[in-house]
């Protein structure tokens, strides 16, 4: 139990995959522009994250390595997030078409997320297990999406702000997003010893 | 080698499966009725009907909110399709709504009045009139519907309805107005 909420932990705040790990920046600058559509973003990677780390972990130990075939891990690992994308999409779409219209473009964009490639990856090198990798998974979207729902209303406020002129756009998101990492890195503390 | 292919193709096919069976198990369905009411209006988007547009006004007529009399630039044969469709008796045109043309017109802007004001760009529901503020704007024939927006909205009346002009590859002769075969004389 301990080492679960460990792992918790460990993906939301110390190894925080967007902030430490540097994973998934295309979203987290991309989708960062409003509060909503970062919240359904969020919503969207969760689910996909959580589901495609698990059945990653399934795959490696059921197919690729009784086979031998572990070279053939980034495929199969994208061949089975794309499904995973593809069923979510269709599935949201006919049990609530509300969700479907707030996630919109942002269900199919999730499959380039390397977040979610990166997440199955480290689970095998990191030998988590099934159930570990489920909230490793859990973990890593939650991390993602506060992040994200962070970084989105601080760009809010940040365009009613009076920034100096060569800083505008994307020049002063990529530096509150470093001083953002490096506030994220001061939570290695927790770590005791 | 031949197991690497084997099984990454078996995975490939099977999650190939399950997206289709997913794709026939999850398919949404929209209101068939509104989508064939909806492809029988004209698509003018005029609003003559008093709804925003033609879809709207077919999904009004699919609940039963309105009659399927209010649309003039279809005119009586949209009344009657209509009618057809839904198993109801064909009704006279709502005059209220307007009048049907006798033939097919679009939008002609007369350039040498046109002011650029912008304001028939706003009205038109297609986006058929291009232009900028101070600049000369023109109707594009493909797209203008007809619908008879735009000449309220000029300020200076230098928009017109005029017939579709023929071109070469559309014209064709007139039919012919009297008899071509002459009665043999008894």
């Amino acid at each position: 139990m301990a080492e679960f909420a460990l792992i918790l932990v460990s993906t939301i705040l110390v190894n925080n995959f967007v902030l430490v790990k540097f994973l998934g920046l295309c979203p987290f600058m991309g989708v960062s522009s409003k509060l909503e559509t970062a919240m359904g973003m969020g919503l969207a990677t969760t689910f996909v994250l959580t589901l495609s780390s698990a059945t990653s972990e399934l795959a490696n130990v059921w197919l690729l390595e009784p086979l031998g075939i572990e070279y053939l891990r980034t495929i199969t690992f994208i061949l089975i997030i794309a499904a995973i994308v593809g069923f979510t999409e269709m599935v949201v779409h006919k049990t609530s078409p509300l969700l479907y219209k707030v996630l919109g473009i942002y269900l199919p964009l999730i499959t380039t997320n390397c977040a979610v490639l990166g997440v199955a990856l480290l689970n095998v090198s990191e030998n988590h297990g099934f159930l570990g990798s489920l909230l490793y998974g859990f973990g890593a979207s939650i991390g993602f999406t506060l992040v994200l729902v962070l970084f989105a209303a601080m760009r809010e406020r940040i365009n009613a702000a009076d920034v100096p002129e060569p800083f505008r756009g994307g020049s002063i998101a990529l530096i509150t997003a470093g001083l953002m990492s490096l506030a994220f890195m001061g939570f290695t503390g927790l770590i005791p010893g | 080698m031949l197991t690497a292919i084997i099984s990454i193709g078996l995975l490939a096919a099977a999650l190939g499966l399950v997206l289709g069976y997913a794709s026939i198990r999850f398919k949404v369905e929209g209101d068939p009725i509104v989508d064939q009411i909806d492809a029988v209006l004209p698509q003018t988007q005029c609003g003559q009907c008093g709804f925003p547009g033609c879809r709207p006004y077919a999904e009004a007529i699919a609940r039963g909110e309105a009659e399927i009399n209010r649309c003039p630039p279809g005119g009586e044969a949209t009344i009657n399709a209509l009618a057809d469709l839904l198993g109801k008796e064909p009704i006279p045109l709502d005059e209220e709504r307007g009048t049907t043309p006798e033939e097919p017109l679009i939008a002609f802007i007369n350039e040498d009045i046109c002011i650029g004001c912008t304001l028939c760009i706003q009205a038109c529901p297609v986006d058929a009139i291009i232009g900028a503020a101070k600049q000369m704007h023109t109707v594009i024939r493909d797209e203008c519907t007809g619908c008879d927006l735009c000449p309220p909205a000029c300020p200076v009346d230098c928009i017109d309805m005029i017939p579709i002009p023929k071109k070469l590859d559309d014209w064709v002769w007139d039919t012919p107005k009297e008899k071509l075969i002459v009665e043999p004389a008894s």
